[in-house]
């Protein structure tokens, strides 16, 4: 439906502007005069005050890679993240488990697990599709770097920033 | 003022005098009149006829050419670029130019002001004021005229474009 | 050729010289560069942050225990932008027309500077006036060298051969040639006032008759002088507003109007070219706040201060050598550009942008009329009083 803004009738001074550009400036003259005075409070110091204390769990920062309790990589390498990053941050190369080992019906672990952080977003998608919750976006936002190759993080990298996560996948774990 | 300035800035202003001619491109033919209007300026600077030079420079270089060049801006004249020369045509203009300056420099060599040298004027000139009652005493008349002319055609202009628009 | 050499006043050329080289490297370009720093700060300080308050000096790099970080914090803020501009690439796109590219920043950044040559900025030191050049046409060798840097902009817009850039080009002529009209008229009761057009004299008038805008600053007020403040206030407003416009500052910056047009005539460029076009328009700021200065606010004078010959002010303070009272011209003028510096700043930060439109009729409608009938009433006030 069509809706008419309503344009208010403007009185003589509004029409002549400039009384309302004096009032504007005198606006803005307080706030400028009260920070300049110490009297407008200051939040935050940022990089000497940092806000982590008081951020949220559900913060999306950087994404990370997490371990189960029993230390095994949750990454089955299904490669589903890889297909959804909209922006295509993230490389996996999927490698196999040899047999011998305690965790072989798991099948695929990734290899090489890079997640290019000059193109991520933080939108959360690949902690989204997971089947099998091992990308989590964790609360590091200040990723920095002075080459392009440091700003990718490798799969050291991404462990050491995710860290342990208790899940509630379990399929793998041995029946009780 | 040394002569020096007089050449420098007549090279300068002759030079981009033809380059409005002989460039293709409109811009840059545009462009190229700015900068004969700016040695032409200064060559009035270099005769102490400070208000002439800067109204030279407000009124053509500031203002007219602005408004020339935004106009070609606007139009992205592309033909002159791709027409072929005409060999002709050229060599009439030539002939035509070399006639004209032939012309004057007889002209201008028979009458008996064009040897004569001038004295110089006093030394503080106070040209804006001499401009201004010249202008207002002694050429009162055509003055208003040209004031009434000027206000004709720009009334002139008003009407044919709002015509345009019905 | 020896003779039209020898004939040349040597020692006028080397004062010029000398005065050139003050005003543009010593003087105006630091204060642009701070100006920019100004303009972070005070915006941020409006806006109730705190702005760039972060570098000092790192003399940590030279082996000293901590960095210095001047009173506010910060101060080194335009070196250090200084130096990221000069050390950034300079990308000139393919689709470019080259030559036009390349002067478009040069020519546009020239006519403002050369616009400083006629502003008396001091009375004098050591005898030399300072002032560049004293030419009888100051204002209107103003107008028409600053008419020109509109060139460097249409220029730009045009060769950048992309579609913003062209549409801040055309922006910009066309706001240029209608806000010439209206600087240029607004201040025609100047002159019928003063009846002179050399800046420096203008100077002196007002050291002697009080300044324009605050005519008691000689310690008298006339019947006269009260009514002459009337159009002498309106042509201020005219002019300082028309100056926002001819400067592309907030709130006529239409030109490199953020929100539609990207950044405008300059979008094309990168690095060093950006920041010459970014040091015209706070050079022009300068300029068109030196023209107010000393057209409306007295230029270098300050009540009770002698000027530098030590003539005019206080007597006792004729005890102090004279050249201190030149230096002190000098800061008291760029002291009070300094405070219209802000006045820009303020405004920039206050008030939105202007529709295209609006802007056009402010200019023809209003502008123009309101400073056409003011130059009558001033001619009429002149005539009712003739001295
Ligand atoms: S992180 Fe998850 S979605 Fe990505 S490859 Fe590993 S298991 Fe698959
Ligand atoms: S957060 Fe989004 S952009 Fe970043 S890696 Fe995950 S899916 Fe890709």
């Amino acid at each position: 439906m069509a809706y008419t803004v309503p344009r208010p009738k403007l009185t003589l001074a509004e029409k002549f502007y400039l009384p309302q550009v004096v009032a504007g400036l005198l606006i803005t003259w307080k706030h400028f005069k009260n920070m300049l005075l110490g009297r407008t409070k200051i939040i935050m110091q940022y990089p000497e005050e940092k806000w982590d204390a008081s951020m949220p769990s559900y913060y999306r920062g950087a994404p990370t890679l997490v371990r189960d309790e029993h230390g095994r990589e949750r990454c089955v390498a299904c490669q589903l993240c890889e297909f959804i990053c909209p922006p295509r941050a993230i490389r996996i190369k999927p490698g196999e488990i040899p047999p011998a080992s305690k965790w072989a019906k798991v099948e695929k672990y990734p290899e090489e697990f890079d997640i290019d952080m000059i193109r991520c977003i933080y939108c959360g998608l690949c902690e989204e599709v997971c089947p099998e919750q091992a990308i989590f976006l964790r609360k590091d936002y200040a990723i920095t770097g002075l080459s392009r190759s440091e700003m990718i993080h490798n799969k050291a990298k991404l462990y050491e920033l995710g860290g342990v996560m208790d899940g509630v996948v379990n399929k793998w774990n041995p029946k009780k | 003022m040394s002569p020096l300035f007089f050449w420098i800035f007549s090279l300068l202003m002759l030079g981009f005098a033809a380059s409005v001619v002989l460039n293709r491109n409109p811009v840059a033919s545009a462009l190229s009149l700015v900068v004969s209007f700016l040695g032409l300026a200064a060559l009035y600077v270099s005769l102490d006829a400070y208000f002439i030079g800067t109204i030279q420079v407000l009124v053509y270089a500031g203002a007219v050419m602005v408004l020339f060049l935004f106009i070609i801006m606007l139009l992205d004249l592309k033909a002159e670029q791709r027409r072929k020369l005409n060999i002709a045509v050229t060599a009439g203009g030539v002939i035509v130019t070399l006639g004209f300056v032939a012309q004057l420099i007889h002209v201008l060599h028979r009458l008996p002001i064009g040897n004569q040298p001038f004295s110089a004027l006093p030394a503080p000139l106070d040209d804006v004021r001499n401009v201004g009652t010249t202008l207002f005493s002694a050429y009162n008349l055509p003055f208003q005229v040209v004031g009434v002319l000027l206000l004709v055609a720009s009334i002139g202009v008003i009407v044919l474009s709002k015509r345009e628009l019905k | 050729m020896m003779n039209a050499l020898a004939s040349l006043d040597w020692f006028l050329i080397a004062t010029s010289l000398a005065k050139t080289v003050f005003l543009l490297f010593l003087v105006v370009l630091p204060m642009v560069s701070y100006t920019v720093y100004a303009e972070r700060r005070v915006s941020a300080l409006i806006q109730d942050r705190l702005g760039p308050n972060r570098v000092g000096f790192p003399t940590t790099l030279l082996g000293l225990k901590t960095d210095i970080s001047p009173f506010l914090g910060g101060l080194g803020q335009p070196i250090a932008d200084a130096v990221k501009l000069l050390l950034k690439e300079d990308f000139t796109p393919a689709h470019v027309k080259k030559f036009y590219y390349w002067i478009a920043p040069g020519l546009g950044i020239a006519a403002v500077i050369v616009t400083l040559a006629v502003i008396p900025f001091g009375s004098s030191f050591l005898g030399v006036p300072m002032v560049i050049a004293n030419v009888n046409v100051g204002p209107l060798f103003i107008f028409a060298i600053s008419s020109l840097s509109v060139y460097g902009i249409v220029l730009a817009g045009w060769s950048a051969n992309s579609k913003y850039p062209f549409l801040g080009g055309i922006r910009s002529s066309s706001q240029m040639i209608s806000y010439e009209l209206a600087l240029g008229l607004s201040v025609v009761p100047l002159f019928l006032i003063l009846g002179r057009l050399n800046l420096p004299e203008i100077v002196q008038y007002q050291v002697k008759n009080g300044w324009l805008l605050l005519p008691f600053t000689d310690g008298k007020l006339t019947l006269k002088e009260v009514l002459l403040w009337i159009p002498v206030f309106i042509s201020f407003v005219i002019f300082t507003i028309s100056l926002f416009a001819e400067t592309n500052r907030l709130p006529f910056d239409l030109p490199e109007c953020e929100t539609e047009l990207v950044a405008g005539y300059h979008t094309e460029y990168s690095s060093m070219k950006f920041a010459l076009f970014f040091l015209g328009e706070y050079a022009a700021m300068i300029a068109g706040s030196s023209l107010v200065v000393t057209m409306f606010l007295g230029g270098w004078h300050l009540p009770f201060i002698p000027d530098g010959a030590n003539q005019g002010g206080l007597d006792f303070l004729h005890a102090v050598p004279a050249w201190i009272w030149g230096i002190v011209n000098i800061t008291v003028f760029f002291g009070k550009v300094a405070a219209l510096l802000f006045f820009f700043i303020w405004v920039r930060w206050t008030l939105p942008r202007f529709r295209y439109d609006q802007l056009m009729r402010l200019g023809w409608i209003y502008f123009f009329e309101i400073a056409f009938i003011n130059v009558i009433l001033t001619a009429g006030i002149l005539a009712f009083f003739p001295n």
